[in-house]
């Protein structure tokens, strides 16, 4: 069973899974284990705030939504976690582009599942995000007004079948790299969210690489399509980690407050590592001629993504930028009259309920 | 959300439903897709009163000094069965 929180502690699976879903697990375990660790309570009546913020953040203990916090640990928080949520919500678009054309009844089922796990993953951190004071739909104007962004990555299209399993495999593994250290992230609400979102994660890691791998171990033709699709996917997948350490901006006050665990590029080298050798079993080949082992470094030593065309994309010159939030805003202006008849339904109903009162 | 028979409810996470009908539903299409739940309850947020953690050391004192309500706090001497 999947994403379940709130399982006996002692229920431990048959065998512990390893990798990044082991890793997850731990966060859990931490998680549980810092609480019952269980530090005294509130703050003195005549302690500083601030101290006894940092305090529990350095114990590795959870900032939850009713404590005092400094004012750009909540902005930062809000920024982060909306961006997140919004990726989630556009990132439905680009599979959902190929729910009508999967090649099978059992491929639909499953890509329908998926980006329904989506929509729900966005619908977790909104409610992270709403923790910190701010609301749904003051969060959803945003990403309508362009206000707030989304992950680059979803401006690219979706060309092909092959690209449904780029994604889940590529795409979705970066992300996973990505998200599996805010399982432990100092935020209690952003924290546990992330577990779930990472448990369910896995699946699509997974239903991608299969795509890829029954294509790869196809025809000569849908091999080309695989790595094609692998050809178009690689460098906007490695550009999902952000800039290089040297030019981010809000790295170092984030890995003091614990939001971020890693640097973007100790992530991205993570995410090659782990690549070469699934791509090898892929039967695919990942489009960088200097892609090779550094002894070392005891790593891969890897062509970096263009980062020029991350910040063009990021500001609003993408593929696919204008056609995501066009899609976005109808599909919101459309929902409207469902969202106004659900509430006019429960407004008579109330009504109705006092009358007969 | 009651995860299996036996287990007592637990918080699962929060949502947005203009009627408890409504908050049911979605409650089991975001919280449930993989079995989680065998019985779902849903509040809404407003009629949930809660103790502030500021107040903690204040309001949940007058537990911290009755150690004497925990079994460990008693000697049993050696030798003493089913107590």
């Amino acid at each position: 069973m999947y994403g379940n929180d709130f399982s006996a502690p002692n229920s431990a699976p048959d065998e512990a899974p390893g990798g990044l879903l082991g890793e997850v697990e731990a966060a859990e375990a931490e998680l549980r284990a810092a609480a019952a660790r269980g530090r005294r309570g509130g703050p003195a009546p005549d302690e500083d705030l601030a101290a006894y913020f940092a305090e529990v953040v350095d114990a590795e203990q959870k900032i939850e939504p009713r404590d005092w916090m400094p004012d750009a640990y909540r902005r930062t928080l809000i920024r982060q976690i909306a961006q997140h949520a919004h990726s989630e919500i556009i990132g439905m678009q680009p599979e959902g582009n190929w729910i009508s054309r999967a090649p099978s009844l059992k491929r639909k089922a499953i890509l329908l599942a998926k980006v329904q796990d989506e929509a729900g993953h966005g619908l977790y951190l909104y409610a992270a995000a709403e923790t910190l004071g701010i609301s749904r739909d003051e969060l959803v104007q945003l990403l309508l007004d362009g206000r707030q962004k989304y992950s680059s990555i979803f401006n690219y299209p979706t060309l092909s079948w092959a690209d449904v399993g780029a994604i889940g495999w590529l795409v979705d593994g970066a992300a996973i790299v990505n998200q599996v250290p805010l399982c432990r992230c100092s935020y209690g609400p952003y924290a546990r969210a992330m577990i779930r979102v990472c448990k369910e994660e896995s699946f699509h890691q997974r239903q991608g690489y299969e795509i890829l791998h029954t294509l790869a171990h196809g025809t000569p033709e849908q091999h080309a399509m695989a790595q094609d699709a692998v050809d178009r996917w690689w460098y906007p997948s490695l550009a999902m980690f952000g800039p290089p350490d040297g030019d981010s901006t809000h790295s170092t006050q984030s890995m003091a407050w614990k939001i971020k665990r890693f640097s973007n590029d100790d992530l991205r080298q993570r995410f090659v590592d782990m690549c070469v050798q699934q791509a090898e079993i892929l039967g695919v080949r990942i489009p960088d001629d200097d892609l090779r082992w550094n002894d070392e470094r005891q790593a891969y030593d890897y062509t970096q993504p263009d980062y020029d065309e991350l910040m063009r994309v990021i500001s609003g010159d993408g593929p696919c930028n204008r056609e995501r939030m066009a899609h976005r805003r109808a599909a919101h202006a459309d929902g409207s009259w469902v969202r106004e008849a659900a509430a006019a339904y429960a407004a008579k109903r109330t009504n109705k309920e006092k009358v007969a009162a | 959300m009651r995860a299996r028979r036996g287990l007592s409810h637990t918080h699962v996470g929060s949502l947005h439903a203009p009627d408890a009908e409504l908050a049911l539903r979605n409650a089991r299409d975001l919280y449930t897709r993989r079995q989680e739940g065998v019985s779902i309850w849903v509040v809404p947020a407003g009629a949930i009163t809660a103790s502030s953690p500021d107040e903690k050391d204040a309001f949940f004192d007058p537990a911290a000094d009755k150690v004497y309500r925990h079994p460990t706090f008693y000697e049993v001497p050696d030798g003493v069965a089913h107590l």
